[in-house]
């Protein structure tokens, strides 16, 4: 149930050291430069050594609350497949998916004590249907010479959802973050992302 | 201009606007960023402060020399800083003083989960309550003002989803207090709080908080009433607000901006004005008491609400629709069982430290006194080797005070491990009362360079200030002897062995004794080069002969899994599967190569 209709409720998820920070002030500045309240929300602290990282990003004309209401997210986007599986009960019905292709083992699966959930994008499709999308933002990113720049493939990836934005407003938003010694890497990788999810 | 920041940011922009000239603080989840960004204002003199209670009263003390001044701290920072909290209250300030307390609801990052709401009343100190970072911005000037036109300290509370969240902001350009800088001695009878002067602002702390009510009441503009559909009115504050505003927005609010004084003739009003009122708050019912104290009906608040834990909107939503709308909220199911995944725990870095240093306690199967840091991840399984934790710099006395029911039993079987900054926070005391009272405790201090758990902050055995300029700094072994301490060892917790045998010496001697870690700096602290100290670059499993024990494992490095395969060894033996080093995360510190029993793990030249 969405109260406001004009707030669209963005979730990323993934395991400390990502990049997830980010790509959530990315989103920040270019929404907020097309004329958009935004809110967002993270947890900072012992996520840093490992832990699982979340980012609750809410936008539109007027945004109270910082944090989405579990069943409420219209767009789930996933470093990591099980941090995605963790939460796929908080997306609507309808809601859209974007999932890296990547797999952190936690420390449990590492032990041998437990396993590692299968068919992630399986799953998801089977509740979603044709709205899941998986990346290979890794393999991405690798190709473009710097692995870190993973999570700006996952947001050009996302960046398809919102054709009110120019890709141009979004690589301004991403100079304006980013020292000039990155911008050409992460623009490729912005670009790439963009491209590898096909509507 | 309007920017996004987070909130702990715009409490440092809204006291640089506000013309601040000191800013202290002690690093603390989710309080840090507030010093870290107030830092780079070139107007600002910031620090770290050894602990919370050093930086409040480096703060009054700026305070009564004319400068507006900020001390920040996370909810059990004002613990330690509450012995002069409760004295400022009677003195008083000259420059603006703003105390800072960030709350932790859910225990992120923390060892309890406590209101701090609770020390506006105790304390008779104004508190405000921001919701987002524009009002962090905002409630930290008109905080200043404040503190200055009342002469008294002001709180501004904030908590995890204040201080860690982003939103735009409208910033301003910085306008110096006009309050003189100077001290006077004629002062005194404000500034010193013997008997016969704190009877007198006793008095005036009295008067004050009625001024402050009436100041709410009639002035303040952030206590604000909405009123749209009367049927219900929400009483709410902070980010609660919000939550509250976004689930149920047709409805009717107050929204208090300050959490005490209360504005006791609006509460009236509201009442009047609506139907059925319902508080909502976070933690304990603070407002909801003292509504129902002055006589109002309060219809619902932690009767439906609960008490522990974060407040989110799907808590609020699934906790008062019923009683709202009349109509319940279903959430959505999970297909896969929550349970049945696999959680992410934080761990402790590839390569570092601690790990060899709890490898060795675990071996010698000492009780372990934890403390407040990285380390208290050494609980964790399976290296599961720390068995007490309690607050900044207790593993100390903790140990200390075991080993006085334990008399001769206990040597050789009680420690305390503590970081270096928490060493500084608040360990010395303690240490200096094992040895003046005859207690025979080890203290080990894990020197990792940094105050490493809140994002690597400066402190006085750092040798840096927070601007990054050269300090001086401590020398822990000079300051345990200077205290008494006649057995101060050191120790390289790489070389687990030898770590072992110092260890084992000191904690079987019946006096107390320090070790201090060395070639130990935190991995994420580049300017030390944490790599450069390991000979290897990486490990990697010989195949052949790992035999599946689960040895290397147990040490729990981020860096090692387990290869389920049943099979032999190169020599026939049976084993269930193989470890595996992940190249990309191992380090080379050498501790998986160091608990091997069959020479299976071997180092990469390169």
């Amino acid at each position: 149930m969405s109260s406001n209709g004009t707030t669209r409720n963005i979730f990323l998820s993934g395991v400390g050291g990502q990049g997830t920070i980010l790509a959530s002030n990315i989103l920040g500045q270019v929404l907020l430069d097309a004329g958009y309240d935004v809110k967002k929300a993270e947890v900072h602290g012992m996520a840093q050594r490992g832990g699982d990282v979340t980012t609750h990003f809410r936008f539109g004309e007027k945004v109270y609350s910082p944090l989405i209401r579990q069943g409420d997210v219209d767009y789930l986007v996933s470093f990591e497949l099980l941090e995605a599986l963790r939460y796929m009960h908080w997306v609507k019905p309808e809601g859209k998916i974007i999932l890296n292709n990547v797999s952190i083992l936690p420390p449990a699966v590492n032990l041998g004590k437990m396993e590692y959930p299968k068919n992630v994008e399986k799953t998801f499709k089977k509740r979603f249907k044709e709205n899941v999308w998986m990346v290979n933002g890794y393999e991405i990113a690798k190709r473009i010479g710097n692995v870190q720049v993973a999570n700006v493939v996952l947001l050009g990836a996302l960046s398809n959802f919102f054709p009110e934005l120019t890709g141009n407003q979004w690589i301004e938003a991403i100079k304006s973050l980013l020292p000039s010694k990155l911008h050409d890497t992460n623009i490729k990788a912005f670009d790439e992302g963009r491209a590898a999810i096909i509507r | 201009m309007r920017k996004i920041l987070q909130g702990n940011e715009a409490i440092a922009r809204g006291a640089w606007e506000a013309g601040v000239t000191v800013g202290c603080a002690y690093p603390g989840t989710p309080s840090s960023e507030i010093l870290a960004e107030l830092s780079h204002y070139p107007e600002v003199y910031t620090e770290w402060s050894p602990n919370e209670k050093i930086a409040v009263e480096v703060a009054h003390g700026a305070s009564f020399a004319g400068g507006r001044a900020i001390a920040c701290m996370k909810h059990v920072g004002l613990n330690v800083a509450a012995d002069p909290l409760m004295t400022i209250s009677y003195t008083g300030v000259k420059g603006g003083f703003v105390i800072v307390v960030a709350d932790d609801p859910g225990q992120h990052s923390s060892q309890n989960e406590q209101d701090s709401r609770h020390w506006t009343r105790f304390g008779k100190i104004p508190m405000l309550e921001p919701a987002d970072a524009q009002e962090c911005s905002d409630f930290t000037r008109i905080a200043f003002d404040m503190s200055e036109r009342f002469d008294t300290p002001v709180l501004l509370r904030s908590e995890t989803r204040v201080s860690h969240c982003d939103s735009p902001v409208d910033l301003r350009e910085r306008k110096e207090s006009t309050v003189p800088k100077g001290l006077d001695k004629k002062d005194v009878p404000k500034m010193v709080m013997v008997p016969m002067y704190a009877k007198v602002r006793r008095v005036l702390v009295e008067e004050r908080i009625g001024k402050l009510a009436a100041y709410a009441d009639g002035e303040f503009p952030y206590n604000v009433m909405e009123i749209n559909d009367p049927s219900v009115g929400f009483i709410a504050s902070g980010v609660t607000y919000l939550h509250t505003r976004e689930v149920f927005p047709q409805y009717s609010f107050l929204k208090l901006g300050m959490a005490w004084p209360l504005p006791k003739n609006l509460i009236a009003e509201f009442f009047n004005k609506v139907k059925k009122v319902i508080v909502v708050e976070e933690l304990d019912p603070f407002f909801e008491t003292e509504i129902r104290a002055m006589g109002f009906k309060v219809r619902h608040g932690k009767d439906l609400i609960p008490a522990i834990g974060e407040l989110t909107p799907t808590i609020i939503e699934q906790s008062l629709s019923k009683v709202v709308t009349g109509k319940r909220v279903k959430l959505a199911k999970t297909q896969a069982s929550l349970e049945e995944l696999p959680k992410r725990p934080p761990n402790l870095c590839a390569g570092c430290s601690h790990r060899p240093l709890f490898v060795a306690l675990k071996r010698l199967g000492l009780f372990v006194f934890g403390d407040i840091g990285c380390y208290g991840l050494g609980v964790s399984p399976p290296l599961s080797a720390m068995h007490a934790s309690t607050c900044m710099g207790a593993g100390v006395g903790g140990a200390y005070g075991a080993g006085k029911v334990l008399g001769k039993e206990g040597l050789g079987k009680i420690c305390a491990v503590l970081g270096d900054s928490t060493f500084l926070h608040s360990g010395i005391g303690p240490l200096m009362d094992t040895v003046y009272n005859g207690g025979y405790s080890t203290t080990i201090i894990l020197d990792n360079r940094i105050t490493a758990m809140t994002g690597q902050q400066e402190h006085p055995g750092t040798g840096f200030t927070i601007k990054g300029d050269p300090a001086d700094l401590v020398n822990y072994e000079q300051l345990a002897k200077a205290v008494g301490v006649k057995h101060v060892r050191s120790v390289d917790p790489y070389n687990i062995k030898e770590t072992m045998e110092v260890i084992r010496e000191e904690v079987n001697r019946d006096e107390s004794s320090v070790i201090i870690t060395q070639n130990s700096p935190c991995m994420l602290l580049r300017r030390d080069k944490p790599r450069e100290r390991f000979k290897y670059p990486t490990y990697r499993i010989d195949n052949d002969t790992c035999t599946g024990c689960k040895l290397c494992l147990n040490v729990n490095c981020p860096a090692i899994s387990w290869v389920e395969s049943e099979g032999t060894t190169g020599s026939g033996r049976k084993r269930k599967g193989t470890s595996f080093i992940n190249r990309d995360q191992c380090v080379g510190c050498s501790v998986c190569y160091q608990v091997c029993e069959f020479q299976s793990i071997l180092p990469n030249e390169q």
